[in-house]
């Protein structure tokens, strides 16, 4: 591992970040997810050095940096409002970083011109700051922060404040320069999308603890808890009233669940897996509700229908031809089937 | 182009107490200059005692305001900074001299810089003595005018964003480094605007300063002094000639600390 948080605590006003652990491994693309609010931002300061922590460790390659000062670490930060420095031009910027670390003057120019280029903000060099747009202004911090060369990388919500289309175009390009440099990038968002796009692991914190560590597929293959799938924008999680033997009640409803060991409290039906029919259908799937549509939701390629079982409602999901083919109008009858194993308990 | 209406009753009368206020602050000046003959101002560019004060004035005012700034500067930094405990009450502190009379804080000064007080008792061997000298005048004026400088310049750090400074932090950059390429180059202007305040102030001071050293004698207390032994007219002169000199150098000043004029993004 190369960054360990053992038990690291901050009281800052009313805010409070818990007991926190984390561990990040070597030239990692790791993303720390979670609704603003929840102590991010205060999680990097306090890994840069910024913020001194009430409690807990901070392990770098086997050393404690807790109390190493901020410029004794090697890292970067780079904010969602880039921070570039208002009084030098884009030039003087990128290389502030380089006087700082008392780099050869002899290297300067080309390592400016070199990172300048990889981040595509060449023809920027001699620009002031505010004449910049935001895009711009995040590649320039950007190219500031990797200049030096950091072992880490803190992200902290670089993409925020830029627009939709060059926020894609920023995201390839994160995931490029952390290819190039070879070094360990944490990232923060509260955008779900940007962590699954970028993050080779995936940290989800929700009320300022880290909920559930792992890959994409497997925060969607087994979410943690009913809070982690939840804020994942997973559907269809349905709190179990009773459970006997094979059969829960969800509102309201019998659910097959098939053979089950251990306890659990909710049930995950994925919307896909759902199958929606005008008509009954014989079929080995256990359960085949009568429902009414409630309300439907035209996506990209699939159409999310959202249908009502007495108190349970369920979202699926199926092409535009089987939308066109049911008729499905609000209110009309459907038969929604699923198998007792596309039920996931948790 | 903003669409011109009719002003509404409130701009009218907000525009007409302004008026009576600048009025006020003027009107005396221009008063004053107009009621001094030519011919006694033409006069005075001879009379080597006004221009002797008048550059002591100046002096003293400047030395005391650089000399401040370099101690003021820090505390105005670490004020506009602060999170650390006594804050407020050390703000309270550096507003102090803003509030007692200056009178007071003349004869309160001279118990740590009168003739027998332990710091003169220091000083003398190095040939520096206060009461009745440049170096009392300086203390005097230093004293009254501080909070001026302090108060202008921690407004301009705490401008500074201090994620800036969290940045060059990062980057690899020490306090030292952050303070005098980050802080310092934004605030400049500030800086500057609280030391031009300074020196005004220090210009002007009276009460303190008349004492700790009623010779040699600044301008305010020489215009003071040919009141009294020789009336109106006579006085008149020196104060035009001091407020001819500030208005040329507060206005060079200003013209320097200027904003940089806003650009179209």
């Amino acid at each position: 591992m190369t960054l360990v948080l053992t038990g690291l605590t901050k009281r800052l006003g009313s805010f409070e970040l818990p007991p926190l652990d984390l561990e990040v491994n070597e030239g990692e693309y790791f993303v720390l997810l979670g609704p603003s609010g929840v102590g991010k931002t205060v999680l990097l300061e306090i890994i840069a050095g910024l913020l001194r922590p009430n409690g807990g460790r901070i392990s770098w390659r086997g050393r404690d940096v807790t109390w190493l000062a901020p410029e004794q670490r090697g890292f970067a930060i780079v904010y969602q409002d880039y921070a570039l420095f208002p009084h030098m031009n884009v030039r003087h910027n990128i290389r502030y970083g380089l006087h700082a670390r008392r780099r050869p003057s002899s290297g300067t120019a080309a390592a400016v011109k070199a990172v300048a280029r990889q981040v595509g903000v060449e023809e920027l060099l001699h620009r002031e700051p505010k004449t910049l747009s935001g895009g711009e202004q995040q590649r320039v911090a950007l190219a500031r922060a990797l200049v030096v060369s950091p072992s880490l990388v803190l992200l902290d919500e670089p993409l925020s404040a830029v627009d939709l289309r060059m926020r894609r175009e920023l995201r390839a390009q994160l995931r490029k320069l952390h290819r190039e440099a070879g070094t360990t990038f944490l990232h923060v968002t509260h955008d779900v999308d940007e962590a699954l796009q970028l993050g080779q692991r995936i940290g989800v914190m929700l009320d300022g603890r880290i909920r559930q560590v792992g890959t994409a597929e497997a925060l969607f293959q087994h979410p943690s808890d009913p809070a982690v799938a939840d804020f994942l924008g997973i559907r269809n999680i349905l709190a179990v009233a009773r459970r006997n033997g094979e059969v829960c009640e969800v509102g309201g409803r019998p659910i097959h669940v098939g053979r089950r060991d251990g306890e659990f409290s909710h049930v995950w039906i994925r919307p896909e897996e759902i199958l929606l029919s005008a008509e009954p259908f014989a079929s080995s799937a256990r359960n085949q509700l009568h429902c009414r549509v409630v309300e439907r939701e035209f996506r990209d390629v699939l159409v999310a229908v959202r249908v009502a079982c007495g108190g349970l409602q369920l979202t699926a999901l199926i092409t535009y031809t089987s939308f066109e083919e049911l008729g499905l109008m609000a209110g009309a009858e459907v038969y929604a089937t699923f198998k007792s194993s596309a039920v996931h308990c948790f | 182009m903003l669409m011109r209406s009719r002003p509404s009753a409130f701009s009218l009368i907000a525009v007409l107490l302004s008026g009576i206020l600048l009025l006020f602050v003027v009107a005396p000046l221009i008063r004053l200059v107009l009621a001094t003959p030519a011919g006694d101002m033409v006069g005075s560019l001879r009379d080597q005692e006004l221009w002797q004060s008048i550059a002591l004035t100046l002096r003293a005012a400047g030395i005391a305001t650089l000399i401040s700034t370099v101690f003021g500067v820090p505390l105005a930094y670490l004020l506009a900074r602060g999170r650390f405990v006594g804050h407020a009450f050390v703000q309270g502190l550096v507003d102090l001299p803003i509030m007692v009379p200056h009178s007071a804080a003349g004869i309160a000064l001279l118990t740590i810089i009168g003739r027998h007080s332990l710091l003169q008792k220091v000083a003398r061997p190095v040939g520096l003595e206060f009461v009745g000298e440049e170096a009392g005048i300086i203390v005097a004026m230093a004293f009254v005018s501080l909070p001026f400088l302090v108060g202008a310049a921690r407004e301009g750090f705490a401008a500074v964003p201090e994620r800036l400074e969290k940045v060059a932090r990062s980057l690899g950059a020490s306090p030292a480094r952050v303070f005098f390429t980050i802080a310092l180059p934004m605030a400049w202007r500030a800086v500057l605007a609280g030391m031009v305040l300074m020196w005004g102030r220090g210009i002007s001071e009276f009460g303190a300063v008349i004492i700790i050293a009623y010779h040699p004698m600044t301008t305010p207390i020489l215009v003071f002094q040919r009141f009294n032994d020789y009336g109106l007219s006579y006085s008149r002169t020196a104060a035009v000639a001091l407020i001819v000199v500030c208005i040329i150098g507060f206005t060079a000043l200003r013209f320097i600390a200027r904003p940089p004029r806003r650009e179209a993004v």
